[in-house]
């Protein structure tokens, strides 16, 4: 009785829910499963033979020494870390605790490792550039990350950007038709980010100010962008081909210094100022999002609408004007496609880059910086293909070709689990 | 400062939900907002704050006439409102769900953190809160969430403050400490309007009470005023305020509950090694603040919850690991705690309502095909029965009004042949008149010999109904108590105080 009266006597204090762990043998299963299909890859596929890894391109200005490694010995060596990573992975899980990521990332990489030697020891060429492996893939990611910034600012504001893919496709065929008749490459970026936002006001006025559902109108807009730059390019663009479709490209400006680092400049600091652009967006949405008053709004808004409200936050207004920003973003991402890698423009030619941002959206956890290593690895995947079918791997190409899209879904329905996204995504916000 | 309400009327296409209401409350002074759910208080506030437009009528205060567009002109004039539903950002911190709205920013546009930490401070301190401002408002106890809300409209200098229900999610020992910060605000001058339905809070802190009414004042009261007479004022009848019902008739123990254990899908123990019996012709009331593990024990009573552990057995067959069908089938009628949500089908009409779990067989069911004279049949006779207020059995249940709602729910589930009775909040955002009625029936029930298990957070409930009461804390049992335990002790266990021998004793 004492000691009850003494307890109510001080402050009350809230002790936690006693916890105990929910195991998900998720992991185990999925490194065992891998451990399996790469010991079979490896020891039984594999052909012995050495793969050459060449770190420096061939214009650096400090060159490495290329990697040489045998093939047999790393698909032992690769096999059993594997192995060893799967039994501790599943003794974890026995005693109740959680699989750390950091142990998922050292056994992607070792399978990396392990795959790469194996693919590179049985091609024709058994040398992989691996500068110009990660440049292609910074290159491909570009629009990946513009995408997903995009999609990062408008679900944080609570409408769900279904759109990237048709703001990227509208980017990249404004940019080519402006830059080409103006003869400037800057006006095209700018036409890019004009034609994202005018894709987002339709979407914001359907989906803020008629309550239509966002994934619905999201779906219709990718499939109205893609009808009207096809019917617009095989029925203007094609004939006239040299007077709207040969927009000049972005020159690559090297940075000094940081350009010859060797891996890193190459592959960072040797791009075009679409790509700089990019580094500065990815930073200032960081930053803006987390730090600031915008920030602070635009996440009330998107977690709890009627709180922003009774605080005097105008709901409709935040949410339509940050949307129509993610417009403009996911449009200079498409303005790449035209005035940084390829040159002209072309039917379909984002080919689904802006569902994969939208799933590096969901597998960054809503976060910009982490949505961009997400895209980044995304990129990474495509590339590899790229790469695999130009030294010319014993995998097929048509297998290789879904890469991508294996390591997409891989990435966001296993590894992911369960996270939670603005609370009020999707959902219009109806005032009585 | 002195607000004053005239003539504000507010429709909702037919509905009017306020009619030409007036209101004064004088600088420092609480005001009390009586009224039954449903009656027009909380839209009088939202009109208040702004966030509805009145279709007539004016708002004052300090004798000026004000006109406000929305929440941020209304709290630009002082007028500050603690809501029922928190309106903070569970994602955030107190310092960000304070701040937001009225930022300060440094250099650069950055968000001024360390001022708001310090506002925070400030104004915790001035009211004994003890507040951390960088705790995240989701790990936050509900009592404390609206401390926040509380600082967050003293931060903005509220001269006005509205407090909408504020008592429903707290402990009696936590509505004693906000009994005390509202005098606290009163005596710095600060006008205080308090909304309720319950009678016994109005009493304590209110300077003057108006009483509302279909959305039309019918009355003023003064704080001494009895019980009955407030309540007769409120409802607009003589209402019988206590339950008759006579002892027990008990029976053998029915359902036994033993080391039941509930993990949600993070991996807390959300109810925590819970043993408990309940014998034939007994009510049993699980008393506790909302979210202390009673949604959880009830969905697992009745097969909805996964990852539940140790044994429930009824009559003794274990129920545990069963399917929602074979439990149902097993004899157990469940009342939901959120009917909209899980009791009914809103588009459905009455009668489709009324056979939702029994669409296997007969008599509903033959051949696959749906016998709607039978249903029709059923239907007329359980609307009777249970005095569904409504046009035809055709009707859509979301047209009904909460209390009508809740009489279809009871009546589809009292008229299977019932082992055990699972009712979660029976009485939750219903009419006086609907509760009388619906606490009668669930009597009955136990007096026909059927074993009760009742989840209430309101205290007056658990009381007007318990044979025994169990009182739950963070999952866990408190004690089980006999159904006379004083309120205060009742209030204690609720805040997680184990109960003293003598009562642990039953």
């Amino acid at each position: 009785m004492t000691t009850a009266t003494q307890h109510n006597a001080a402050a009350p204090q809230e002790p936690a829910l006693a916890r105990t762990v929910v195991v998900s043998w998720k992991a185990p299963i999925a490194f065992g499963v891998i451990t399996v299909l790469a010991a079979i890859l490896f020891l039984v596929a594999g052909q012995g033979g050495e793969a050459v890894f060449r770190i420096s391109a061939a214009g650096d200005a400090l060159q490495l020494p290329e990697i040489v490694l045998d093939a047999t010995v790393v698909a032992w060596t690769s096999t059993i870390l594997l192995l060893a990573i799967t039994v501790a992975s599943a003794l974890l899980v026995r005693s109740e605790r959680k699989v750390p990521v950091w142990l998922m990332a050292v056994f992607a990489v070792v399978f990396l490792i392990g795959f790469l030697t194996w693919a590179a020891a049985g091609a024709r060429t058994n040398v992989i550039p691996v500068a110009g492996l990660l440049a292609g893939a910074l290159s491909l990611s570009v629009p990946l990350i513009f995408g997903s910034l995009s999609g990062v600012i408008s679900e944080r504001v609570g409408v769900i950007n279904i759109a990237i893919e048709g703001q990227l496709l509208a980017g990249a065929f404004t940019s080519a038709v402006v830059a080409t008749a103006t003869g400037n490459p800057y006006a095209g970026l700018l036409a890019a980010g004009v034609a994202g936002v005018l894709v987002s006001f339709v979407l914001a006025a359907f989906a803020i100010k008629y309550f239509v559902d966002q994934v619905i109108v999201g779906v219709v807009l990718n499939v109205l962008v893609l009808g009207l730059t096809s019917f617009f390019f095989s029925q203007v663009l094609a004939p006239n081909a040299t007077t709207l479709n040969s927009p000049p490209r972005f020159e690559r400006i090297p940075i000094p210094i940081l350009s010859e680092i060797p891996l890193i400049g190459p592959t960072f600091f040797r791009q075009t100022i679409i790509v700089y652009l990019m580094y500065v967006a990815v930073a200032a949405v960081y930053i803006g999002l987390f730090h600031t008053k915008w920030g602070l709004r635009l996440r009330a808004v998107g977690e709890h609408p009627q709180a922003a409200d009774t605080v005097g936050i105008n709901v409709t207004g935040t949410r339509f004007w940050n949307v129509s920003l993610a417009g403009a973003i996911a449009g200079l991402g498409g303005a790449f496609f035209t005035l940084g890698s390829v040159g002209a423009f072309n039917k379909e030619m984002t080919a689904g880059a802006g569902f994969i941002a939208l799933a590096a959206v969901i597998f960054g956890q809503w976060d910009p910086i982490k949505a961009t290593l997400a895209a980044l690895l995304f990129g990474f995947a495509s590339n590899l293909q790229n790469t695999l079918g130009v030294i010319g791997s014993p995998v097929p190409s048509e297998f290789m070709l879904m890469l991508p899209y294996v390591v997409t879904i891989f990435a966001v329905a296993g590894l992911v689990g369960k996270v939670r996204g603005p609370a009020a995504a999707g959902k219009p916000y109806i005032k009585a | 400062m002195k607000l004053e309400l005239r003539g504000i009327t507010k429709t909702f296409g037919t509905l009017v939900a306020n009619d030409h209401i007036d209101l004064t409350v004088e600088a420092g002074e609480i005001h009390c907002l009586l009224g039954e759910n449903g009656a027009g208080k909380s839209t009088l506030m939202n009109v208040l704050y702004g966030l509805y437009q009145a279709d007539g009528g004016e708002i004052l205060l300090d004798d000026r006439v004000q006109s406000f567009a929305g929440p941020g002109d209304a709290m630009r004039a002082g007028i500050g409102m603690v809501h029922q539903h928190f309106m903070l950002i569970p994602v955030f911190t107190v310092a960000e769900n304070v701040m937001l709205g009225h930022e300060e920013t440094r250099f650069g546009g950055r968000l001024d953190l360390p001022a708001a930490r310090a506002k925070v401070r400030e104004i915790s301190d001035r009211f004994g809160f003890d507040v951390d401002p960088d705790a995240l408002v989701d790990d936050l106890p509900v009592g404390v969430q609206q401390r926040v809300e509380i600082i967050k409209a003293l931060s903005r200098d509220a001269r006005v403050l509205v407090f909408d229900e504020p008592t429903a999610v707290l402990t009696p020992q936590e509505t004693d400490e906000l009994m005390a910060i509202m005098r606290q605000l009163k005596e710095s001058g600060t006008s205080i309007v308090f909304i309720t339905h319950k009678l016994r809070e109005v009493r304590e802190v209110a300077d003057r009470i108006t009483v509302i009414r279909l959305g039309k004042v019918v009355g003023e009261a003064s704080p001494t005023a009895s019980n009955a007479e407030l309540a007769s004022l409120m409802v607009g009848r003589a209402v019988e305020l206590t339950v008759q019902k006579d002892a027990p008739q008990l029976g053998d123990p029915a359902l036994v509950v033993q080391g039941l254990t509930v993990v949600d899908p993070i991996g807390q123990l959300v109810v925590n090694d819970v043993s408990f019996e309940v014998r034939r012709g007994e009510i049993l009331a699980v008393a506790g603040v909302q979210g202390n593990g009673q949604t959880e024990l009830t969905e697992a009573l009745v097969g909805l919850q996964p990852r539940v552990r140790g044994s429930m057995r009824l009559d003794g067959n274990e129920l545990n690991g069963d399917s929602v069908r074979s439990i149902l089938d097993a004899g157990v009628g469940f009342v939901p705690e959120d009917r909209k949500e899980d009791g009914l089908v809103a588009e459905f009409s009455i009668a489709e309502n009324l056979m939702l779990d029994r669409a296997e067989g007969a008599p509903f069911v033959k051949g696959g095909n749906l016998q709607l004279a039978t249903l029709a049949e059923f239907a007329e006779e359980k609307v009777a029965e249970y005095d569904v207020r409504t046009p035809s059995i055709e009707t859509k249940v979301g047209r009904l009004s909460g209390g009508n709602q809740q009489k279809v729910v009871l009546a589809r589930e009292l008229s299977r042949e019932l082992r055990l009775l699972v009712a979660a909040q029976p009485t939750r955002g219903v009419d006086v008149g609907s509760i009388e009625f619906i606490h009668k029936r669930i009597v009955e029930t136990r007096d026909s010999g059927v074993p009760v298990v009742v989840v209430s957070t309101e205290l007056d409930e658990v009381t007007a109904l318990a044979d025994r009461i169990m009182v739950m804390y963070r999952g866990k049992v408190v004690g089980i108590v006999p159904g006379d335990t004083p309120r205060e002790t009742l209030g204690l266990m609720m805040a997680g105080e184990a109960p003293n021998p003598e009562g642990a004793a039953a």
